[in-house]
């Protein structure tokens, strides 16, 4: 524990005295389909026209990092670098069986699990590289599920300053209270990824997180 | 497990604290999946660290990828933790975790083959069987 704080705070100080960080590491978490891709996608649109991913209703359609970097966002008169990452939904089950009930056939179903159980050793693995996280929660689902807890207490016991979204706002049942609630201690911004419904208070609470990093 | 296989019982492995408290990280996920793998639900007292958790997570990734028929895991951990407790109770709570481990808390772990979901609220928790 002495030796990761003391490492930690040497990083800090190298960076704060002889890097001039160039673009901040930004790395979208949550379950599967919360919709960390739609998100990321709205974002490379929005300042590259470009998205980064594909989207599906299949669970665990996003089975390894993908990234884009360079990407420029611009909030009021100030701007920032971003390499955005997006990672593969973590889960602590996954049953083929459950693709094969979304129509695949077994031989692909059994693919996309095996890619999905690797994708979420990976998206555990990249986490010592981010500079800040978003987590990305569906607000129609429980937020109380353990996937999460142990998502933000991974992210806060390496000292990356998080934000948590609840994505999909707006469908009927999001309940934005309830991730308020669930996560007290960090900041909770409701948006729709997919509509881009109240993507400017999400803008504004990415260069605060940005601040965090330095 | 086949779908025609119906689950006659299970069986609770409780595990007290002081049963891990001396293991490292690996040992004590080692012992946890140990006891999953043997299609039993562990009750254990207290938490993992969420390092900890992370590692079980990479763990049950890598076992779903070798061992047939294994599907992963449903976890919970309900914590007597509010999350409004005031400042000097929450410093008591950090003191007594650093120096005996999160021991007000009750972690539950299964196999998912049996153990279909389970639902925490902050004050229950709903444990669904296949």
């Amino acid at each position: 524990m002495a030796i990761k704080i003391l490492r930690d705070f040497t990083k800090r100080m190298f960076n704060l005295f002889f890097k001039r960080k160039k673009e901040i590491s930004l790395g979208f978490y949550g379950p599967p389909n919360a919709g960390k891709t739609s998100l990321a996608n709205r974002i490379c649109k929005d300042w590259t026209g470009e998205e980064l991913g594909k989207i599906s209703n299949i669970p665990h359609e996003t089975r390894s990092v993908q990234f884009k970097e360079e990407v420029e966002i611009k909030f009021k008169d100030k701007s920032l670098k971003f390499k955005l990452i997006d990672t593969p939904g973590i889960a602590t089950k996954i049953d083929y069986e459950d693709f094969m009930k979304l129509k695949m056939k077994k031989k692909d179903a059994q693919k996309r699990a095996k890619e999905a159980t690797e994708g979420i050793i990976e998206s555990i693995k990249w986490l010592d590289d981010m500079d800040a996280v978003v987590v990305v929660l569906d607000a129609n689902e429980n937020p109380y599920s353990q996937v999460n807890i142990t998502i933000v207490g991974n992210i806060v016991a390496r000292n990356i300053p998080v934000l948590i979204v609840a994505n999909k706002i707006d469908l009927k049942k999001a309940d934005l209270k309830k991730v308020e609630n669930a996560f007290p201690d960090y900041e909770v911004v409701g948006i729709s990824a997919k509509y881009g419904k109240n993507m400017d208070e999400f803008y504004e609470s990415i260069f605060k997180l940005a601040k965090k990093t330095n | 497990m086949s779908k025609k296989d119906k689950i006659r019982g299970i069986t609770l492995q409780f595990i007290p604290y002081s049963d891990i408290a001396r293991l490292d990280s690996v040992g004590r996920v080692k012992k946890l999946l140990k006891i999953i793998l043997d299609n039993k639900v562990v009750i254990l007292q207290g938490r993992l660290t969420s390092d900890e958790e992370s590692r079980l997570i990479e763990d049950t990734m890598v076992m779903i990828g070798n061992i047939k028929g294994f599907k992963g895991v449903e976890l919970a951990v309900i914590s007597g933790s509010s999350q409004y407790k005031s400042i000097w109770e929450k410093f008591k709570q950090g003191l007594a975790k650093a120096l005996v481990g999160e021991q007000d808390a009750i972690t539950i772990i299964g196999p998912a083959s049996i153990v279909k979901e389970m639902k925490r609220d902050p004050t229950k928790l709903e444990v669904m069987m296949r």
